[in-house]
């Protein structure tokens, strides 16, 4: 279990965010402590890519808290918080078409050391080797959600923003990448993980915080999930 | 076997090759500043308009290192690039930079505006008949090839054009950088998300395109005079270049501009009348065809 005493590695205070006029979060706070899977759930257009991309500093402007490490990060530009050591899986992966699967998985530049060797990548997702030459874009869509993952734990990284990575995938390999979530969790990486399923969120994460209208309106333990059904299927309207 | 091609054509053996070969010559100049051309677009999404002003200033770089400085032409072939290319940095970063968000034409106003005003400050320093450039005493004379009579220097302009065109492509192609270029020019947010200076690799690229088109410049310094306008009459054609090989396609730069000098070389000898305009009857029918370009994505 991951310690959630001590200091947060990602504490985001009364974030607000703009995407040019429209004002999409109004105060977001959320904590994520080294070690945790924690989980951002909430209905179509709640907020959570737009949580993560300001995260990332990928939307027009923001405003408020985000300290990573205990450093304050949102006056930075996108390329520094990575150096910082955050990594960012996007919705629609953004594999990129004009690089074969090989150039896809070296393009993030490594940021930390610690990052999983090139073996160990391979070892976790055999059919990258295979497909190694093969452009980007012709891998399955669960090759190509692997790849999206795979290619930012070689950075060293610390920190893994992932965008519903199960979205549209057959059930068998939504199981693998749960397997896979439980896995770097074990290696120590830590884990935002954005979801709408949250059967599938149970099986991986310490905690989720619910979204709704650009905001966090609450946040339930895995272990008391199966007593807030009620609640949970309220806010997302299942 | 001369007398068989002649026999067969109707056409006298040298004249043939001799045309072929000046299309050829054109071609690599085509070739390179499309090349240029591609590369800056696919990263920018700016067409450049300054690009034949900058092929200008890269002969008049060559000029001024000689005329001035005593530096020959090989010392123009590196320090030229180099220095034109610099001014295209601080031009990107003072005007070029602040237009990404806006709509293209914004784009191309300024890079033609910039082109104007450069082509025009030359002009009243420099005068408009034009400077002698001497070919390099290692590359003056003539090979017999047998059937014709080949100017070394201009041999040497096809090859190093070729060299130059094949370095751009390999890189882009086949390194890491290129990777970080052909990554940036589908989806740049994104690869400044994983830790990249995207920023300063727009300068940088877009300092790299210039450089090209200044290589261009010295390369054809011997060959033309050195004048103002040397670049506003070669843009026409490289940018119907452009439109036939397709925007942004480095591969179909490199291609189209080698072969269209060919084939405007060998209208030259077969249909001498429609030798100024072919590239323009071709880029009529390509936009008809394949609007996107014969080596563009529709
Ligand atoms: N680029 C954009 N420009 C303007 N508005 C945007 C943009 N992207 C998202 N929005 C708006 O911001 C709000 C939140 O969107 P966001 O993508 O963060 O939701 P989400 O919770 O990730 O939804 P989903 O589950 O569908 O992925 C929505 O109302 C959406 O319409
Ligand atoms: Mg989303």
């Amino acid at each position: 279990m991951a310690d959630t005493t001590g200091k947060p590695l990602l504490e985001v205070k009364d974030l607000e965010a703009w995407y040019g006029e429209s004002h999409i979060l109004h105060g977001v706070g959320i904590e994520v402590h080294p070690g945790e899977v924690v989980t951002l759930l909430g209905r179509n257009g709640a907020g959570k890519t737009t949580t993560l991309r300001a995260i990332m500093g990928l939307v027009g402007r923001r405003r408020g808290s985000i300290k990573y490490n205990d450093r304050e990060t949102i006056g930075l530009r996108s390329d520094l918080i990575a150096r910082a050591g955050i990594a960012y899986c996007p919705e629609e992966r953004g594999i990129f078409a004009s690089l074969n699967v090989t150039e896809n998985l070296m393009l993030p530049p490594t940021v930390a050391p610690g990052g999983l060797g090139i073996d160990e990548i391979y070892k976790l997702f055999p059919n990258l080797k295979e497909r190694a030459n093969s452009q980007g874009t012709k891998l399955s869509g669960g090759e190509q959600q692997m790849l999206a993952i795979a290619r930012i734990l070689r950075t060293g990284a610390k920190l893994l923003l992932l965008d519903e990575p199960t979205e549209g995938l057959a059930p068998v390999i939504v199981q693998q990448i749960g397997a896979m979530i439980r896995e770097i969790k074990a290696r120590g990486f830590t884990v935002l993980l954005v979801e709408q399923n949250f059967r599938f969120a149970q099986t991986v994460a310490d905690r989720h915080y619910v979204m709704e209208h650009g905001r966090v309106v609450d946040m339930v333990g895995n272990d008391e999930l199966l007593t807030s059904l009620d609640r949970l299927h309220q806010y997302l309207g299942v | 076997m001369l007398e068989t091609i002649e026999g067969l054509i109707g056409v006298p053996a040298p004249l043939l090759f001799g045309q072929l070969l000046l299309g050829l010559i054109n071609g690599a100049f085509y070739a390179m500043l499309s090349l240029g051309l591609a590369v800056i677009f696919g990263l920018l999404n700016i067409i450049n308009f300054t690009h034949g002003a900058q092929f200008m200033m890269g002969a008049f770089v060559a000029w001024m290192l000689l005329a001035w400085a005593g530096l020959g032409y090989w010392w123009a072939m590196l320090l030229s690039p180099l220095i034109v290319g610099f001014s295209g940095i601080i031009l990107e970063k003072v005007f070029i930079s602040r237009l990404y968000k806006l709509d293209h034409l914004y784009g191309l106003l300024l890079t033609l505006g910039l082109g104007l005003i450069i082509e025009g400050v030359f002009r009243n320093e420099f005068g408009s008949s034009g400077l002698p450039y001497r070919i390099p005493a290692e590359l003056s004379g003539a090979w017999d090839l047998g059937f014709m009579f080949m100017p070394i220097y201009r041999g040497w302009v096809v090859v190093a054009a070729l060299f130059f065109c094949i370095a751009t492509w390999l890189i882009i192609e086949k390194t890491r950088l290129g990777a970080y270029l052909r990554a940036a020019t589908e989806r740049a947010e994104l690869v400044q998300a994983f830790g990249i200076n995207v920023p300063r690799m727009i300068t940088l690229t877009y300092g790299a395109g210039v450089a090209l088109a200044a290589v261009a410049g010295v390369l054809a310094a011997p060959i033309y005079s050195v004048n103002p306008q040397m670049g506003s009459n070669l843009i026409i054609v490289v940018f119907a270049v452009v439109v036939i090989g397709g925007m942004g396609s480095i591969l179909g730069s490199i291609v189209t501009g080698f072969g269209l000098g060919i084939v405007e070389g060998l209208t030259k000898v077969f249909w001498p009348e429609a030798s100024a305009t072919v590239i323009f009857v071709i880029m009529a029918i390509v936009l008809l065809a394949r609007p996107a370009g014969l080596f563009g994505k529709a």
